[in-house]
C-alpha cells in the first residue's frame, strides 16, 4: 500500500463529512425519522439544480440555500400529504422525495447536461477526486470539500451546542416542548434544514445514497453503546471518523486480496460503518448479543436491573 | 403589563361580564363554547366548563369521549374550531407558567437516552429559557421533586430501566418542577402498581391542600368518588359536572356511557360500592 498526502486528505474529508452527518443524524434516529434523511438527501436535488441554473456556479452559497429550501419543502409537503391525503408518513415521504428527485434529475439532464454536474456523481460521489479541487485558506491550499464539510460540521456543532436542551426536549416530548413555549415545529424544521445543508455538503464527496449511511449508521451504533444523549453524540462522531478511516484503508487494501485494483472509498466507508455497527451489536457492554450470551454462561446477571416490576 | 390590564378589567365587572359571561379571572380553568374537530368530525362539542380552585377534578367518560383532547385543547396543542379555554382568566399562551401537563405515559419513547433526573429537569426549561443550560439550583429542585414522588434513589437511572409506575412518577415529578397552579393529567393511574397509585393520590391531595387545582383523566369508576371531589362526565359533550357526590349518579353515568352494557354494569357496581 502506498499512502500519500492525497490519501490523508481523502480520510480527512470523509471523516469531516461523516461527523457532520452523524450529529443531526442522532436526532433523526431518536425521532424515529431516519428515512426522512433519505428523503431529504434525494429531494434537495431540484434545489441544487435550480440554484446552479440561476447562478451558474457550483461553489456558491446559493446551492446551500436551494438545498435548504428544498429540504424544508420536503418536510412540509410530507406533513401536508400525511394530514390532508390521509396516508401514512412513510408513503407521503415516498411520494414527495421521488417526485422532487425526478424533477431534479430532469433539470440536470435537460438544462445542465453540458456542465460538470452529472447524475452519476450525484448518486455515488467522487471522494477520490476531491483533493484535486483546492482553495486557499489563509494562504494554505486545502481541498474545497474539506473546507465545506468542515464548515458544516462546525455549524452543526454550534447549533447543537446552543440548542442542546431544546432539541433534546422536542425530540423526547414535542407536546411538552410546545406547552413550555419551545415550538416543536420550528425545531423540527431547523433539524430538517440542518440535514438538507449537511447532505448537500456531503453530496459531491459521497453522493446521495452513501450519505444516508453516514446520517443513520453511526448514530444507531452509538445508541447501542450508551444511554446518554451527550455520549451518544460523541460516540456517533467517533464511529463516523472510524468508518472514514477504516473505509479508505479498506478501499486500498481489501481489493488487493482478491487481485483487483483499489475500489471506491465512499462505498467502503458505508461498509465500514456497517461493520462498526455489527461489532457494537455483538459486543456492546449494554446489550450486545454476545455480551449477553457470555453473561448467561458465566452466570453474571450483569449490571441491568430488573425492569419488570410493574 | 398583562397583570395591569387584568386588574383594570376586574374593576369594571359589568363590562367584563358583558364581554365574557361566566368568566371570573380567579377561576383556574374556564371553557366556553369550545368545539374541536379532527377531519371535520367533532371530538368535543360545545364544551362549557368552570373548574373551581383547589379541587381535585376527575374527568370521566368512555373511550373516544374526547378526554385527552379536552386537556390538549386547554394547552393549545390542538386547533379549536370554536370557543376558548382560559387559564386564570387569560389565554394559555399568556399563562403558561401556571399550568403543568402530565401526558399519557405511552406518548413518549421511554428508550430515549436520558435518565430520570434529566426528564424531571425538563419541567424547569421554561424558567431556564432559550439557549441556557439547566443550573445547579434547578437540578437540586429536580432531585427534590423525585424524592417527593418517592424515587430519589433512581435519579441516575436510564428511563427505559424504570417500571411503568416509576415512569409515571417521573412524569409527576416533572410536573411538580413546573411549579404550577393548575395540573392537567392524562390517565396518571393507567397501568401503575398499587404503591404508585397510592403515591399519586397522596400527591394529588397535597397539591389540593396547597390550593392547587388538578384535572385528572380517570378510567376506574370504582375509585372516582374516593379520589375526586369534583367531576366532569364527558362524552363529546359535557354530560354533567359538579361536586363528585352529586354528579356521580346512575342517570348521569347512563347518559355518559350510553348503550355500552358492560360498562354500564361496571358503573352500577361502582355505584353500589359507594356510600351513596
Amino acid at each position: 500500500m502506498n499512502w500519500t498526502g492525497f490519501d490523508t486528505w481523502i480520510v480527512v474529508i470523509g471523516a469531516l463529512c461523516a461527523a457532520a452527518c452523524a450529529l443531526p443524524g442522532c436526532f433523526l434516529v431518536l425521532r424515529k425519522m431516519s428515512m426522512m434523511g433519505d428523503a431529504i438527501s434525494h429531494a434537495v436535488l431540484p434545489g441544487l439544480a435550480i440554484a446552479f441554473l440561476v447562478t451558474g456556479t457550483r461553489a456558491s452559497v446559493a446551492m446551500f440555500l436551494g438545498a435548504a429550501v428544498a429540504g424544508v419543502l420536503t418536510a412540509l409537503f410530507t406533513q401536508w400529504i400525511t394530514r390532508f391525503g390521509n396516508v401514512d408518513r412513510g408513503a407521503a415521504m415516498g411520494i414527495v422525495f421521488t417526485t422532487l428527485f425526478a424533477i431534479g434529475l430532469l433539470l440536470i439532464r435537460q438544462a445542465a447536461d453540458h456542465v460538470d454536474l452529472d447524475p452519476g456523481c450525484v448518486l455515488y460521489g467522487a471522494i477520490e477526486l476531491t483533493p484535486l479541487d483546492l482553495v486557499s485558506l489563509g494562504g494554505l491550499p486545502i481541498p474545497r470539500a474539506a473546507l465545506v464539510n468542515g464548515t458544516v460540521l462546525l455549524l452543526n456543532l454550534g447549533i447543537i451546542a446552543l440548542l442542546y436542551k431544546e432539541l433534546k426536549l422536542s425530540s423526547f416530548d414535542p407536546d411538552l416542548a410546545d406547552t413550555l413555549g419551545y415550538p416543536s415545529q420550528f425545531l423540527h424544521y431547523l433539524l430538517m434544514t440542518m440535514v438538507a445543508v449537511t447532505t448537500v455538503a456531503a453530496f459531491e464527496s459521497v453522493g446521495s445514497i452513501i450519505v444516508i449511511a453516514m446520517l443513520i449508521v453511526p448514530p444507531a451504533t452509538a445508541l447501542l453503546l450508551t444511554h446518554d444523549l451527550l455520549k451518544m453524540l460523541l460516540i456517533a462522531v467517533g464511529a463516523a471518523v472510524l468508518s472514514a478511516l477504516g473505509g479508505h484503508l479498506g478501499a486500498l487494501v481489501v481489493p488487493g486480496w482478491f487481485g483487483f485494483e483499489s475500489t471506491t472509498t465512499s462505498g467502503m466507508i458505508a461498509l465500514a460503518a456497517g461493520l462498526v455497527f455489527t461489532l457494537a451489536w455483538l459486543f456492546s457492554p449494554k446489550e450486545g448479543v454476545l455480551t449477553r450470551r457470555f453473561r448467561e454462561k458465566v452466570g453474571d446477571p450483569g449490571s441491568l436491573p430488573d425492569t419488570n416490576t410493574a | 403589563m398583562h397583570t395591569e390590564s387584568l386588574n383594570t378589567q376586574s374593576t369594571f365587572p359589568t363590562r367584563h361580564s358583558e364581554a365574557r359571561p361566566e368568566h371570573p379571572p380567579g377561576i383556574p380553568l374556564a371553557i366556553h363554547d369550545l368545539t374541536v374537530a379532527y377531519h371535520r368530525k367533532p371530538v368535543l362539542w360545545d364544551i362549557e366548563l368552570n373548574i373551581p380552585e383547589g379541587k381535585l377534578v376527575g374527568v370521566v367518560g368512555p373511550n373516544g369521549a374526547g378526554k385527552s383532547t379536552l386537556l390538549k385543547a386547554c394547552l393549545d396543542l390542538v386547533p379549536l374550531s370554536s370557543g376558548w379555554a382560559h387559564i386564570y382568566g387569560k389565554p394559555y399562551r399568556k399563562n403558561r407558567h401556571r399550568v403543568a401537563y402530565v401526558p399519557q405515559r405511552e406518548s413518549v419513547d421511554w428508550d430515549f437516552p436520558v435518565n430520570a433526573i434529566d426528564v424531571v429537569a425538563m419541567g424547569a426549561y421554561r424558567r431556564v429559557g432559550w439557549f441556557r443550560r439547566v443550573g445547579k439550583a434547578e437540578n437540586e429542585r429536580a432531585m427534590e421533586a423525585l424524592e417527593q414522588v418517592g424515587i430519589g434513589h433512581l435519579a441516575r437511572r436510564q428511563i427505559s430501566q424504570l417500571s411503568g409506575g416509576q415512569q409515571q412518577r417521573v412524569f409527576l415529578a416533572r410536573a411538580l418542577m413546573q411549579d404550577a397552579d393548575l395540573y392537567l393529567m392524562d390517565e396518571p393511574f393507567a397501568a401503575v402498581d398499587a404503591a404508585t397509585e397510592e403515591a399519586i393520590v397522596d400527591l394529588l391531595r397535597k397539591l389540593s391542600e396547597r390550593g392547587k387545582t388538578c384535572l385528572v383523566v380517570h378510567h376506574d369508576l370504582a375509585t372516582v368518588t374516593t379520589y375526586f371531589d369534583w367531576l366532569v362526565l364527558l362524552n363529546m359533550r359535557v354530560v354533567a359536572d359538579g361536586p363528585a357526590a352529586e354528579t356521580f349518579t346512575r342517570d348521569n353515568l347512563q347518559k355518559t356511557y350510553g348503550g355500552k352494557l358492560s360498562l354500564l354494569e361496571k358503573a352500577a357496581e361502582a355505584l353500589r360500592s359507594t356510600p351513596h
